[in-house]
């Protein structure tokens, strides 16, 4: 059994001395761990650094072992985004959010292209929205999409303010007005597609953590998520 | 085959770094056959260790004394504080010989994969130092890692009101390599900490 495919790296653990057991964010062949001998000596640990873009090629004797994983650098991210505090924080918590909510060796090609274009728009500056709908499409692979087009109550398209917390749907301002306090906030650049100022990006990312939370995560929000929007809010 | 010490001391050395179950038997081997010379000394001074070496509460540096040489060493220049990640990284920072100031050992970096926090780290003694200290430089030489970036960043925010300097280390070109043989994120963080000349 062997492949080759663009993949992002999302975590790397200690594998012995020198061997770490790498997992990546494939374009094709969904997440997918692998051992790499010598990663974490010094010639692969810069590679191998979280939100790095690579090509990766697998190679096992049989489809449900570890197998062995090399990886080529194609774009340094993480080395990019070292310096921002916030990017890195974003870059942390995307690669944390795809390690902990998609299952393993199962394809979700629109999760890898959607990360991919967060990570490549990370020196521009609509990061924090791109972040929001990535999240967003997680959840849509994921089986737990939110609709979002028109109001659950009335059917309309238009002012749509709310979503309900127990069935993802939206709800427009008038219809959620007497239940505000029990919906969650649908900030309007989730609607229209496009970007988000500050105050809206936080509101999507309570909205997607809300239900990442409920639906996607076995544990806990993993502490690079929660560090990312504590330091948005600030 | 050999009695249950030998056999147990096998399995100790085997746990030690570069060792597996091969090379330990012949470290054993090794050591057994030279037991004047070197099994003995080697068991005092791991017994002296064992009694003795203790972190600094100061700064988290392993020394017999408490404060460390380093901290107690009046010549050092106390406005300056190097945050290392471990140990070794002090070590290395000392057989430069570069810095004369002194240290904050912090036990490790923030790893959402490890489930390190910040509490888990000696991030709050490093606040109070900070706080009570004549510190008016503070160094952050973490690992150019995404884990050892994220925990340099987390505490230039802690360290934030304080009325001090903080820097961290240059990441780039190292002396004698080639850009060639450089990979690519280690060029382009180069390229963006050029400097004048």
């Amino acid at each position: 059994m062997n492949w080759d495919d663009d993949a992002i790296v999302l975590a790397v653990r200690r594998h012995g001395e020198s061997g770490v057991i790498a997992s990546l964010l494939t374009a094709t062949h969904g997440r997918h761990s692998g051992l790499v001998r010598g990663g974490a000596g010094k010639a692969k640990r810069g590679v191998l650094q979280p939100g790095n873009a690579v090509r990766a090629a697998w190679k096992a004797r049989l489809a449900e072992h570890l197998g062995l994983l090399s990886c080529e650098l194609i774009h340094p991210h993480a080395a990019a985004a070292m310096d921002d505090a916030t990017r890195l924080a974003c870059l942390a918590s995307a690669c944390a959010v795809a390690e902990a909510a998609l299952p393993e060796r199962q394809p979700h090609p629109a999760a890898y292209a959607g990360l991919a274009a967060l990570l490549e728009s990370l020196p521009g500056e609509a990061w924090p929205s791109i972040y929001v709908h990535w999240e967003l499409a997680v959840l849509r692979e994921l089986g737990f999409g939110l609709d979002l087009g028109r109001c659950a109550a009335t059917g309309v398209s238009d002012g749509l303010a709310f979503v309900s917390p127990k069935t993802g749907r939206a709800v427009s301002a008038s219809a959620g007005e007497p239940w505000r306090d029990k919906l969650l906030k649908l900030p309007a650049f989730l609607v229209t597609g496009g970007v988000g100022g500050a105050s809206e990006v936080v509101e999507g990312l309570a909205l997607t953590g809300f239900f990442l939370e409920k639906n996607a995560f076995d544990k806990p929000t993993p502490p690079a998520r929660t560090r990312f929007v504590d330091r948005l809010r600030a | 085959m050999a009695g249950p010490e030998i056999e147990r001391m096998v399995q100790l050395l085997a746990r030690l770094p570069g060792l597996g179950p091969r090379s330990a038997r012949r470290a054993a081997l090794f050591l057994i056959k030279r037991r004047d010379s070197l099994l003995e000394p080697l068991g005092r001074a791991i017994a002296e260790t064992l009694d003795r070496v203790r972190a600094c509460s100061v700064c988290g540096n392993l020394d017999s004394a408490d404060p460390c040489a380093i901290c107690a060493d009046s010549r050092r220049d106390e406005t300056m504080l190097c945050v290392v990640e471990d140990v070794a990284s002090l070590w290395a920072l000392e057989r430069s010989g570069a810095f004369r100031g002194r240290y904050h050992v912090l036990g490790g970096v923030l790893s959402a994969l490890e489930g390190v926090g910040p509490e888990d780290l000696g991030i709050p003694g490093l606040v109070q130092r900070v706080a009570a200290g004549p510190v008016r430089e503070v160094i952050l030489a973490l690992s150019a890692t995404v884990d050892g970036q994220t925990t340099a960043h987390y505490i230039v925010d802690r360290l934030a009101g304080a009325s001090l300097r903080l820097t961290g280390l240059a990441h780039g070109v190292p002396v004698g390599g080639e850009l060639d043989y450089l990979d690519e994120g280690t060029i382009s963080a180069a390229l963006a900490a050029r400097r004048p000349m």
